[in-house]
């Protein structure tokens, strides 16, 4: 009897993070920046780069394009100078075995609310959960994260959820 | 202009959205989007990672079938839900065609509804980046 069955990339210590709560970072929206990501992406929708129009198609102020949840509040201690974001709290569990490759896997955003210029969101952010998978690329660990973004008021206005691949 | 929830049938396509992100735009997106990884404007960079030159950000081609989904839908309804897997690169300077086919009409909770299957199609006619969304209609 042979024992070629690959290892599990998944780790008890990884399967305890599953769920837990980041610490909550603070993001905002301006119409600077709604316009220059709308600018990015060639939106054409005056709605974006206009207020009156904004206004007039009953919006309270320049709408997020679709994808744009705000910008984090960048801080040179404490933000990643590549991406912006919160710097990560360290490495955390690692798999059984090193995975030195990363792709972006996909990216899910579903809204309950308009997010407008001017609101101030916090978004809090956990892993949902690990997956394996072996692919042509090999062994892959399938990692969903999911990050819930409050406005101003406390409502739930958006969850983004992200899947990396690792291998 | 906007999409009229009874004026729409399943498997019906969206008019589609070319796109050809150049250089220039991918600089845009990392100053837009705030990712300022070199593999997106570093040739030599992204090449010493493996690559064969810049690539696409995917976030910018999920924002791109945002914009196809948008643009279709107008500012009386609105995109509820919008997601795709990156499964394949994108190079600057190619044509990329945002492309959506309606999959779904239907109502839940007062609300009138449509589910579609939105793409991404490189030169070559391969589905990069396919995807699914839910909008709201009037």
């Amino acid at each position: 009897m042979t024992q070629e069955a690959t290892q599990s990339l998944i780790t008890d210590e990884m399967r305890a993070t599953i769920g837990q709560e980041s610490e909550p970072w603070t993001l905002e929206v301006d119409k600077l920046s709604v316009r220059m990501f709308a600018r990015s992406v060639g939106h054409t929708d005056p709605v974006y780069y206009d207020e009156a129009a904004a206004k007039a198609a009953g919006y309270r102020s320049l709408p997020c394009p679709p994808g744009y949840l705000g910008t984090p509040i960048f801080n040179p201690a404490t933000s990643d100078s590549t991406f912006g974001g919160r710097r990560g709290a360290g490495p955390g569990p690692q798999p059984s075995r090193p995975l030195t490759r990363i792709l972006n896997g996909g990216t899910e955003i579903e809204y309950f609310d308009d997010i407008c210029a001017g609101d101030v969101l916090t978004a809090t952010t956990h892993t949902a959960s690990f997956e394996e998978r072996t692919g042509s690329i090999g062994q892959m660990l399938i990692t969903t994260s999911k990050t819930v973004y409050k406005n101003q008021n406390g409502k739930v206005v958006a969850i983004m959820t992200g899947t990396g691949i690792r291998y | 202009m906007a999409a009229k929830w009874a004026d729409v049938q399943e498997g019906m396509e969206i008019p589609a959205l070319k796109k050809n992100p150049t250089s220039q735009q991918l600089v845009q997106w990392a100053a837009g989007s705030g990712d300022f990884y070199q593999i997106h404007y570093d040739k030599d960079f992204a090449i010493s990672t493996g690559l064969k030159g810049i690539i696409v950000h995917g976030a910018l081609k999920h924002a791109f079938l945002g914009q196809l989904v948008h643009d279709w839908v107008g500012n009386t309804g609105r995109i509820k839900k919008f997601a795709c897997s990156y499964r394949g690169m994108d190079y600057p300077n190619e044509e990329m065609t945002c492309r959506g086919i309606v999959k779904k009409k239907y109502e839940a909770n007062g609300e009138k509804l449509v589910d579609l299957e939105i793409w991404t199609e490189n030169p070559q006619g391969q589905k990069t980046t396919p995807g699914t969304a839910t909008v709201r209609l009037p």
